[in-house]
């Protein structure tokens, strides 16, 4: 993933505009069970997006720790987006590859590519993908139990990938970043 | 009634007894399930994650081939994270003419384009409001009396999208489960997350969200569940977080389809019971002290 320089990123408007009636009432924090592991809970989070403080923002590991429950923003009294705003600050983060904890991101990633080319999901080749790019040892080893347990039950197989193969939606995954870059 | 079916990725491998009891408990009920032709994963959490528009073309797609299909049918969705994205690429499209011209542009790739209309239903909807309790109650030959179920319904069957039921106080499940003949478990954690995805990237968290609604489970015979992110990641790491919590907080869990098709007397290959990480031993034995009604 490149990287940008930091002066030239900045926050999406959409972000702001989503968060700018937010009026700090704490119930979205209230709701979030992630929240007792971030270092921003999500009303400062919103504060600091209403601040323009985006150094803080992207240093922040809160919006990765958004399991997109969507609790928050049945509760909102102001109704706004906040589930899809941690979804867009994800999106920020990883097209500007400003993100402190690779794994989020390059977990994505592996998952997008196996579908792109098998349309479906390969769980196998998935996380064959996800920690050949982390590079860290330690990562696979902690999902070795799991994957014997899966295995076992025969609920996935190993496989072998296919290098080179026309991916499945290759079109669609194409169209979609044309489009997206004249937008 | 006719339904046309999208299994998902995961019923193709880690819910696997998800899409095989799904399957026998519809026939046995006397519905029919058409598999959608070529049908493609949702996106899940990933695609939100990285683009907004692949995350409406994934699903939109599966939506233009259902509707290409011309079936008559409501569109049968078991798992929870897909049928939120699908609902949420319909929804999105009907909003706004220009995000939905931009799918259909890159749907227009493999010739498909999709204008509404599709109507799409959790498995649970279908259960309780097509098929409904006293259907069930009538096919009983294997009544669970005096077995405790704990409701787990999970974030994303009734948010964003509250469709069919009221996401801070869920009942949706509870008529079906007494129509087993089995009690519902009285709980608050029926709707509170258990870390979907970041049971692979931050499992840390995902640990300790899961050890809350094991704790509150504590007197249930077992947890029922409509969604095969939540029942993996409520059945897959139960000894360590009774290691982490001091306690123990082993149960059993298993889908929904499969505790309603045991009470209806579906043979074990219409449930692959076999296939669940968690069944605890003295649960199973239960099971077995359940005789077939005699009629």
């Amino acid at each position: 993933m490149k990287t940008r320089a930091r002066s030239e990123v900045d926050l999406p408007p959409e972000i702001a505009k989503n968060i700018a009636a937010c009026i700090q009432c704490g119930s979205c924090t209230g709701s979030c069970g992630s929240s007792r592991k971030m270092d921003y809970t999500p009303r400062q989070l919103w504060r600091l997006v209403q601040s323009g403080m985006k150094e803080e923002i992207f240093n922040s590991g809160t919006f990765w720790l958004c399991s997109s429950c969507y609790l928050c923003t049945l509760r909102c009294p102001r109704g706004l987006p906040l589930t899809d705003t941690m979804a867009a600050l994800k999106r920020a983060a990883m097209a500007q590859g400003w993100f402190k904890d690779k794994k989020s991101p390059f977990f994505y990633r592996a998952f997008l590519n196996t579908v792109r080319k098998y349309g479906r999901v390969r769980e196998a080749e998935m996380m064959g993908r996800y920690f050949l790019a982390l590079g860290d040892p330690g990562t696979p080893l902690s999902f070795t139990p799991l994957g014997v347990k899966l295995m076992v039950k025969g609920k996935i197989a190993p496989h072998i990938p296919s290098f080179g193969r026309q991916g499945k939606l290759d079109a669609l995954y194409r169209k979609v970043k044309e489009l997206e870059a004249a937008l | 009634m006719k339904y046309l079916y999208y299994p998902g990725c995961s019923l193709e491998s880690t819910a696997k007894e998800y899409d095989i009891s799904v399957r026998a408990l519809m026939g046995a009920l006397g519905s029919e399930l058409v598999e959608l032709d070529d049908w493609t994963c949702c996106g899940a959490s990933a695609a939100d994650a990285s683009s907004y528009l692949l995350s409406l073309v994934l699903p939109a797609r599966n939506l233009a081939l259902a509707a290409r299909s011309a079936q008559d049918a409501d569109f049968l969705v078991p798992c929870s994270a897909c049928y939120l994205n699908l609902l949420r690429a319909d929804d999105q499209m009907n909003r706004s003419a220009r995000t939905a011209n931009a799918v259909n542009q890159a749907l227009g790739e493999e010739g498909l384009s999709y204008a509404g209309g599709i109507r799409i239903r959790h498995l649970l909807d279908v259960l309780a409001n097509d098929t409904g309790p006293e259907r069930i109650a009538a096919a009983v030959k294997r009544a669970l009396s005096g077995l405790s179920v704990a409701p787990y319904y999970g974030c994303q069957v009734f948010r964003p999208y509250r469709i069919f039921d009221d996401p801070e106080r869920p009942r949706s499940m509870d008529a079906l489960i007494r129509a087993t003949g089995a009690d519902v478990f009285d709980w608050q954690m029926g709707s509170k997350c258990c870390g979907a995805g970041l049971m692979t990237t931050k499992k840390e968290l995902a640990l300790e969200l899961v050890a809350d609604i094991l704790e509150a489970a504590k007197g249930a015979d077992c947890i029922a569940t409509v969604c095969p992110m939540c029942q993996m990641n409520l059945e897959i790491s139960q000894k360590k977080i009774c290691r982490m919590r001091g306690r123990d907080l082993a149960i059993s869990v298993l889908y929904l389809p499969q505790l309603i098709g045991f009470a209806l007397g579906l043979p074990e290959s219409g449930l692959r019971l076999d296939l669940n990480m968690a069944l605890t031993e003295s649960f199973q034995a239960r099971l077995l002290q359940v005789q077939p009604a005699v009629n």
